[in-house]
């Protein structure tokens, strides 16, 4: 489109023959024509070079776009005439061969009557195949290659089965529990958990989408509980969402505009690039910590990226951070807590607390703190900056379930995300299967000890061995994942010697666990294991299989 | 745009060269001035110890630390002012009750059936428990339903929905699981759709009037524009090819980019089908514009009249069409009235559509034991012809009660064929024939009748007086109650 321009400018508008030549020039530079032309008036050429230029632009856009709309109808009657002949032969049945091609073309999207004049000249040509919106694209490629997605393929295609298939993949890398939960209680008491609920018009009808009110105050209820009780939760602010995805993109969509971003302590969760980007076009800003200070994050280091974000004139509009902290599975400490929100005063900035695995902490050391608990005596104006996301179906290892829950202080943040919900609702069946599942309280205590206990064993077994062949884990009290420090069987101290070692893992050792450099973790060598997958029966394969990849880095050493 | 709008005018007139070249030099010169204003000042170290001290110095500050949500949140938080809403709101406050409260507000504003509830109690209370707990080898397995599966919905589901979508579209077509993708109701359907096919600041054609909804879904988080197409009473409010092409040219005119076309078939509010050639128009018009198609079919099984539905995937089909600019989008929640359910499908004929489409259905797919539910429900054949048989007979039969009792009433309605709603004319209920009366009189009918009905501005209406009424959810008795309460308002407006 633009080729055609000077021409046309030049054959029109004898007048500015001269000017044209300076067009050209700073039409060159795209985008920074506004640097050069400053420099222009500040420097000798001064007021008159100035004024030239920017008018001479203004007229060749005009004329451009004058041209243009004509030649926009004139072409549009004549589309008209052909459009019998045309519409009937060309496309038809024809399988599109260049389609997706063109459609991750930008360029093709300002240019719709020339595509269409296109076909005319050569039908058997995919000028008219339509394409997507631009923004979609960054979803279609989004992050497919990253290790990430490529394991989880590759367990899909080849999952471990200790009897059907004991070649498999084993998953290490999805977190999702199996160890106990719900299972009992479902099979327990089937029938009575569901049918009683599942009154027709219960089930049926349209209902509040951001959660039935006796939903909300079992799942206040489970929260309280799995905080043992230190807080208690009102179930008026509560909003229910199908997925801790979607709670993190409706929270991001409530408090950043596109454009702004997030602070996040890294390593963090995979998942955040598609929750928080994908489509609210929130950026990230990861903040890195170090295995020096045990990956804890610092307030120094938070300040420093805030600053150093300002500078670039990106707006921080908040942080998320994850507690129990995935995937490190560490306990953020109440100073560290009261820190962070000195912080976010501070710096007038939102907090997103990630709170998944709050009824998954299995260490004994640890207590865990919620930032609900934190700012339960604070005021108000503080209050408002915090917003917690919490998922049941992680805690409840119910993953299949998609139900999450938002707990915010701030009344808009709240009534805006309530009328975002009926695009990520939580639909009815499932809202009266978790009420009957978690409205016993006895019940809930019951379920969060066993779990805590299962993950308790499982975990201490898994670090143990891990230990035995020499690789350490950081110590995690919570979650469903260890963080392991494989430093010493990389080839090369770098990302590619990371992820060397993880296609080993894959293909040699079959095993499918997420490298740090998917979480962003900034050193090389550290790997995310989630053993809340395995029985105690599959650790010992998971070793015998890490020692091969073990031996094989050494021989190779 | 707009900026070089009025600037053209000026060069062509009279003011000449010499204005239309001071213009935009001032302009230039202001946003270097303005740029350079802006640049933020070099941050020193001094400053961060200060920010803390104000607030030390402040701590009682009231105004200081309040944190802001974002400005696109602003609007989603606010109530809304539309009518559609306004109504749906009051009725929960006073909901009308044959026994416990006769003097509620009586629900015709929202699109629900509860004709074959018999039916699907029966079917549930009988299968609901097996088909949540059923796996292949008979015996229950907890990892079938409580597991992570795939986003866009398990394929068994794909296909028993495939299967389900050709039967109630009278068989004539038949859908590819693989071009399908579950989503948790139509409501994200759209959303995902919208954000697929335009960007932010694009826009759709969209005749009207139209579904109310369609504003949130589209406009609250995908930042694309609803252009309205007008239809006219008229030709019974379906839209033609050269109105789409108005609006086109114009929208061209104003510089925002058309992405596709929206419609619903049948039509909702109107409850019109659009006939084959009507499709194969609008599919032409898009193909030659080089723009989508959506077609919303939610309602296609609740099809009551003598004319045939026919859906776009069979226009696209035919093979005279590309059919990848094609996008559908149904849903259980009004054909089998099982809203609370949430699952609704995309179907489209675009590869990379489909599979961002599979992406983004992290943030809303079906619960996998709804999606066992309903591959039960849904491959129970014998069930599905019985629901459907009685589905669209006793709509048909209790269209044609209110639609004789409006009748009776003096009040006509538009011709319909679909849907489970009618479009009524109450414009002879006006007291000034404009949008104000019409408002006037919804509020009229809310407080004073106790009905809520959605007025057509609502829906973006043109032509004053038209209203949406849902009959669907109402019992038989509930229809005399209804007539009573509007002839008593026109009487007291009379006199």
């Amino acid at each position: 489109m633009t080729r055609t321009e000077p021409n046309r400018s030049r054959s029109s508008n004898s007048d500015s023959d001269k000017n044209s030549g300076n067009v050209g020039g700073g039409r060159t530079t795209g985008m920074r024509v506004i640097v050069p032309l400053q420099g222009v008036v500040q420097g000798r050429g001064g007021l008159f070079l100035g004024s030239v230029i920017p008018c001479a632009f203004f007229y060749f856009l005009q004329f451009y776009l004058k041209r243009n709309r004509k030649n926009d109808e004139s072409d549009n009657s004549g589309e008209q005439n052909s459009s019998a002949s045309s519409s009937s032969s060309p496309n038809s049945g024809l399988p599109d061969p260049t389609r997706s091609q063109s459609a991750g073309h930008l360029t093709e999207l300002t240019g719709l009557p020339r595509s269409l004049s296109r076909i005319l000249l050569s039908p058997r040509n995919s000028g008219g195949a339509v394409s997507v919106s631009g923004r979609v694209n960054c979803v279609l490629k989004g992050g497919d290659s990253s290790p990430y997605y490529v394991g989880q393929k590759r367990v899909e295609d080849d999952p471990y089965d200790e009897l059907g298939n004991p070649d498999g993949v084993i998953q290490l890398g999805l977190a999702q529990n199996n160890k106990l939960s719900l299972d009992d209680w479902v099979l327990e008491n089937p029938k009575e958990a569901i049918s009683d609920g599942l009154s027709i018009s219960g089930i049926a009808s349209y209902e509040p989408s951001d959660g039935l009110l006796e939903l909300k105050m079992a799942v206040a209820g489970f929260m309280t509980e799995a905080t043992k009780n230190s807080v208690t939760f009102d179930p008026s602010q509560l909003v229910l969402t199908s997925g801790a995805s979607s709670a993190i993109e409706i929270l991001s969509f409530c408090l950043a505009d596109s454009g702004n971003a997030f602070l996040v302590p890294t390593p963090c969760s995979p998942g955040y690039d598609r929750d928080v980007k994908w489509r609210t076009g929130v950026d990230i800003i990861h903040v890195p910590c170090r295995s020096a200070d045990n990956f804890n994050m610092s307030m120094v280091v938070l300040d420093r990226a805030f600053y150093q974000a300002k500078k670039r004139g990106v707006r921080i509009r908040g942080i998320i951070i994850s507690n129990p902290s995935n995937p490190m599975g560490s306990l953020l400490s109440r100073e560290n807590l009261y820190a962070l929100l000195d912080f976010a005063r501070e710096r007038n900035i939102h907090i997103i607390s990630n709170e998944i695995f709050a009824g998954s902490v299995h260490g004994e050391e640890g207590e865990f703190v919620s930032m609900a608990e934190i700012v339960d005596t604070e005021e108000n104006i503080d209050r408002e900056r915090v917003h917690i996301v919490y998922d049941l179906s992680k805690d409840l290892s119910f993953p299949g379930l998609r139900s999450a829950a938002i707990y915010s202080f701030n009344e808009s943040v709240l009534s805006a995300s309530r009328k975002l919900t009926t695009l990520s609702p939580v639909s009815s069946p499932t809202q009266h299967l978790l009420i009957s599942a978690i409205s016993n309280p006895k019940n809930v205590q019951r379920f969060v000890k066993t779990n805590r206990q299962r993950l308790q064993s499982i975990y201490t077994e898994l670090v143990e061995g891990l230990k035995e062949l020499g690789i350490e884990c950081t110590r995690s009290n919570g979650g469903f994942y260890c963080w392991a420090d494989m430093r010493g069987l990389i080839s090369s101290y770098s990302e590619k010697g990371e992820i060397e070692l993880w296609n080993k893992l894959l293909n040699i050792g079959k095993i499918n666990v997420i490298p740090g450099s998917c979480c962003h973790c900034i050193e090389p060598g550290w790997f995310r294991i989630c053993f809340s997958n395995l029985s105690e029966r599959d650790v010992p394969v998971v070793m015998n299989r890490i020692r091969k990849v073990c031996e094989t880095c050494k021989s190779q050493n | 745009m707009r900026l070089i709008v009025p600037l053209r005018g000026v060069i062509q007139g009279r003011g000449g060269l010499f204005v239309g070249s001071l213009i935009p030099c001032c302009l230039f010169y202001f946003l270097q001035l303005y740029l350079k204003r802006r640049r933020p000042p070099p941050t020193d170290p001094t400053e961060l110890p200060r920010t803390s001290s104000r607030t030390n110095l402040f701590s009682r500050g009231n105004s200081i630390g309040r944190v802001r949500v974002s400005s696109r949140a602003v609007p989603v938080a606010k109530p809304s002012d539309s009518p559609y809403y306004i109504g749906l709101e009051r009725v929960k406050t006073d909901p009308y009750d044959r026994i416990k409260n006769t003097d509620g507000i009586i629900q015709l504003g929202l699109a629900e059936s509860t004709l074959c509830f018999d039916l699907l109690q029966r079917w549930m209370s009988e299968n609901l428990m097996e088909s949540m707990m059923q796996s292949d080898d008979g015996e229950f397995d907890i990892s079938s339903i409580a597991m992570y599966k795939p986003f866009e919905g398990l394929l068994e589901l794909r296909v028993a929905f495939a299967d389900f979508m050709s039967r109630i579209m009278g068989g004539n077509v038949s859908f590819d699981p693989s071009n399908m993708v579950i989503t948790a109701g139509g409501t994200p359907a759209i959303e995902v759709l919208a954000f697929c096919l335009a960007d932010h600041g694009n826009a759709f054609l969209i005749p009207t009037p139209y579904y109310p909804g369609f504003d949130r879904d589209i406009k609250f988080r995908t930042g694309v524009e609803l252009i309205p197409v007008h239809c006219r009473s008229s030709d019974n409010f379906t839209v033609t090819v050269s109105a789409l092409e108005q609006a086109l040219n114009q929208a061209r005119k104003r510089g925002s980019k058309v992405s596709g076309i929206l419609f619903s078939n049948p039509s909702n509010p109107v409850g019109n089908i659009l006939s084959r050639e009507t499709l194969q128009d609008i599919l032409r018009f898009a193909q030659e514009k080089n723009i989508h198609v959506i077609s919303d079919e939610i309602f296609a099984g609740s099809v009551y009249g003598d004319k045939e539905f026919v859906s776009m995937a069979e226009i696209a089909g035919s093979g005279e069409f590309d059919k990848s600019r094609v996008h559908i989008i149904y849903g259980l929640s009004k054909d089998l009235s099982i809203p609370g359910f949430r699952a609704g499908v995309i179907y489209s004929f675009h590869e990379d559509v489909v599979n961002a489409a599979k992406k983004l259905m992290r943030f809303s797919s079906v619960p996998v034991p709804v999606q066992r539910i309903l591959i039960s429900l849904l491959s129970d054949v014998r069930f599905i012809e019985e629901y459907m048989t009685a589905h669209r007979q006793r709509i048909r039969d209790k269209h044609i009660r209110f639609v004789e009792g409006l009748k009776q009433l003096g009040i006509p309605c538009a011709e319909s064929g679909g849907g489970l709603y009618c479009w009524v004319d109450m414009s002879s209920l006006l007291t000034s024939y404009s949008e104000k009366g019409e408002l006037e009189l919804f509020e009229k009918l809310l407080t004073v009748a106790k009905i809520n009905a959605t007025p057509g501005t609502a829906c973006y209406c043109i032509e004053p007086g038209w209203f949406r009424c849902c009959f669907t959810a109402l019992a038989d008795e509930d229809i005399p109650v209804i007539m009573e309460r509007i002839r008593q308002l026109r009487e007291s407006s009379r006199s």
